[in-house]
């Protein structure tokens, strides 16, 4: 296991002012509304509104991924219209050891919060990490992703790092 | 009916409903479907750990779930194949094991276990005769299994030379050469030139030989085994050629040559690449759809070309995993395999 922090002084950012979100235009209740970039960015639980919600945390530090710039509102993409989701995350280090991790954890939030007809890519911001490229296909290969989620031990891990559902 | 008339459509013929999460892999009984006679037999696997048996009713036409393979594998069941003669059905798991099961008819039971592998299995293939079976895992290694007496099962080689997880293994048709493809993005072939069994890796196909830039999913190859295609996390379909009449003389191992590369069409992985007896390639991807391809016959200098048949988009409400062409001649039934759970049976059928 890891011995002593990876990332032992983060910096860790003020929360950003929460932009308004527009009304929809239509008033009919039945019309689904669409998806948007800054719902994405609530789902993965920057929203400090809600005092159920625990933001989902660094695997390292008690503070959120947001606080640490880790994932900002600028780095979700979505296309509600063509069922796309695409975050780009920025590890807090260049050899941080727990980027796989906090991908595993980004997508799995996205997998049990968006309908499941949205395709979900995750990165790590170019230049953000030392092994850019390895990272992005592991993290974006399902299969791995399947195998990984049915060990108990890295679903722990991730259970610990996200909100707990209720 | 001539395929380049484009009118030419895929016709679902019935939703296959039963498994519980993602289903992986389907694989058509190879007896079944070639007897008159014999209802088709259809196997598929899944990320609920189970394995289902469907055929179809000779009066009705229908489909329905004969059997539930459960209570072996003990974590998904990433692929199946049958035994050339019909009677066994392999299934690779993530457990670490592939299982092989006798089919009594009525019943399957799981007669043995093949243990061996580090960590998850993703594949299995039998040979031509069914004299052997490969599997692969994410140990990056592949496995020769010797089929002997009795229901045993011996390690026959473990082959090494892969440098990350073997996405799949498949026999060739008619040889005893093996191909496996990975996450290190290439394609190795594995042959035993004495035929003393000491299997070697006899070519890789890599990016430096116009290979995959990704990922490769899956291989396949056409009826008569002198083509090959394979698929990838690249976004594209390669088609590779060989002389095989110079291998099946036995004068020396004819190396494979990449022919054409299927760039444009697809826009998410493709996990999924079958060529059909009559010479149609289908392919399924993480965007839902289908796509069909056949060659153009357009003779130029730079080699074959193909061009798409026609693409059913949302053929599934998520990832297509797998597509398989069923063998018997004529009928043109594709089985297809998807995340959002479903087996979906297929004719591709001229427009009225």
């Amino acid at each position: 296991m890891v011995t002593g922090l990876i990332n032992e002084n983060p910096i860790i950012y003020p929360k950003k002012e929460r932009r308004l979100r527009t009304d929809s235009s239509t008033t009919d209740e039945f019309t689904p509304e669409p998806i948007d970039q800054l719902e994405i960015f609530d789902i993965l639980n920057f929203g400090n509104c809600n005092p159920f919600v625990v933001d989902i945390k660094d695997p390292e530090h008690p503070n959120t991924l947001e606080d640490l710039r880790v994932v900002t509102e600028d780095s979700v993409e979505v296309d509600d219209e063509n069922s796309y989701v695409r975050v780009t995350f920025t590890p807090t280090v260049e050899h941080c050891s727990m980027a796989t991790v906090i991908g595993l954890c980004v997508r799995v939030k996205l997998l049990r919060s968006l309908p499941s007809r949205y395709k979900i890519d995750i990165r790590v911001a170019p230049g953000s990490h030392a092994t850019e490229d390895a990272l992005n296909k592991q993290l974006n290969d399902k299969e791995r992703v399947a195998a990984a989620l049915e060990n108990p031990n890295l679903v722990e891990m991730v259970d610990e790092c996200l909100p707990s559902e209720e | 009916m001539d395929l380049m008339e484009k009118n030419l459509e895929l016709v679902e013929i019935q939703k296959l409903e039963g498994h519980t999460d993602r289903v992986w892999s389907v694989a058509w009984n190879p007896v079944s479907s070639q007897a008159d006679g014999v209802s088709p037999i259809l196997a598929s696997c899944s990320g609920d750990n189970t394995v289902r048996i469907w055929e179809q009713s000779s009066l009705s036409r229908s489909w329905t779930c004969k059997t539930v393979l459960e209570e072996t594998h003990t974590r998904t069941v990433r692929s199946c194949a049958w035994s050339p003669s019909g009677q066994l059905l392999a299934t690779a798991s993530f457990d670490g094991t592939t299982g092989i099961w006798k089919n009594y008819g009525s019943e399957f039971d799981c007669i043995s276990t093949l243990e061996g592998h580090e960590n998850e299995v993703k594949s299995v293939s039998w040979n031509a005769s069914g004299s052997h079976l490969a599997t692969c895992s994410r140990d990056k290694s592949v496995w020769i299994w010797e089929v002997l007496e009795g229901n045993e099962y011996d390690c026959a080689a473990v082959l090494t030379g892969h440098t990350q997880d073997v996405k799949m293994v498949q026999w060739h048709p008619t040889m005893d050469v093996l191909f496996s493809c990975s996450y290190d993005n290439t394609i190795k072939v594995w042959w035993s030139e004495d035929d003393d069994g000491e299997y070697q890796c006899v070519q890789t196909l890599g990016e430096s030989n116009n290979g995959h830039s990704s990922t490769v999913w899956s291989i396949s190859f056409n009826a008569a085994g002198d083509k090959m295609v394979t698929c990838s996390d690249d976004l594209t379909l390669k088609i590779w050629g060989t002389d095989i009449a110079r291998m099946q003389s036995g004068e020396d191992y004819a190396p494979w040559i990449h022919l054409c590369t299927l760039s444009g069409y697809h826009d998410r992985t493709i996990y999924s690449a079958h060529w059909s007896r009559d010479d149609i390639i289908a392919s399924g991807a993480g965007d839902n759809a289908i796509r069909l391809f056949v060659d153009s016959k357009d003779d130029s200098v730079d080699g074959p070309s193909y061009n798409l048949l026609l693409k059913k988009n949302k053929a599934h409400e998520n990832d297509v995993n797998s597509v398989q062409w069923s063998p018997g001649e004529g009928n043109r039934l594709l089985a297809s395999a998807s995340d959002d759970g479903m087996v979906k049976i297929w004719q591709l059928a001229t427009k009225p």
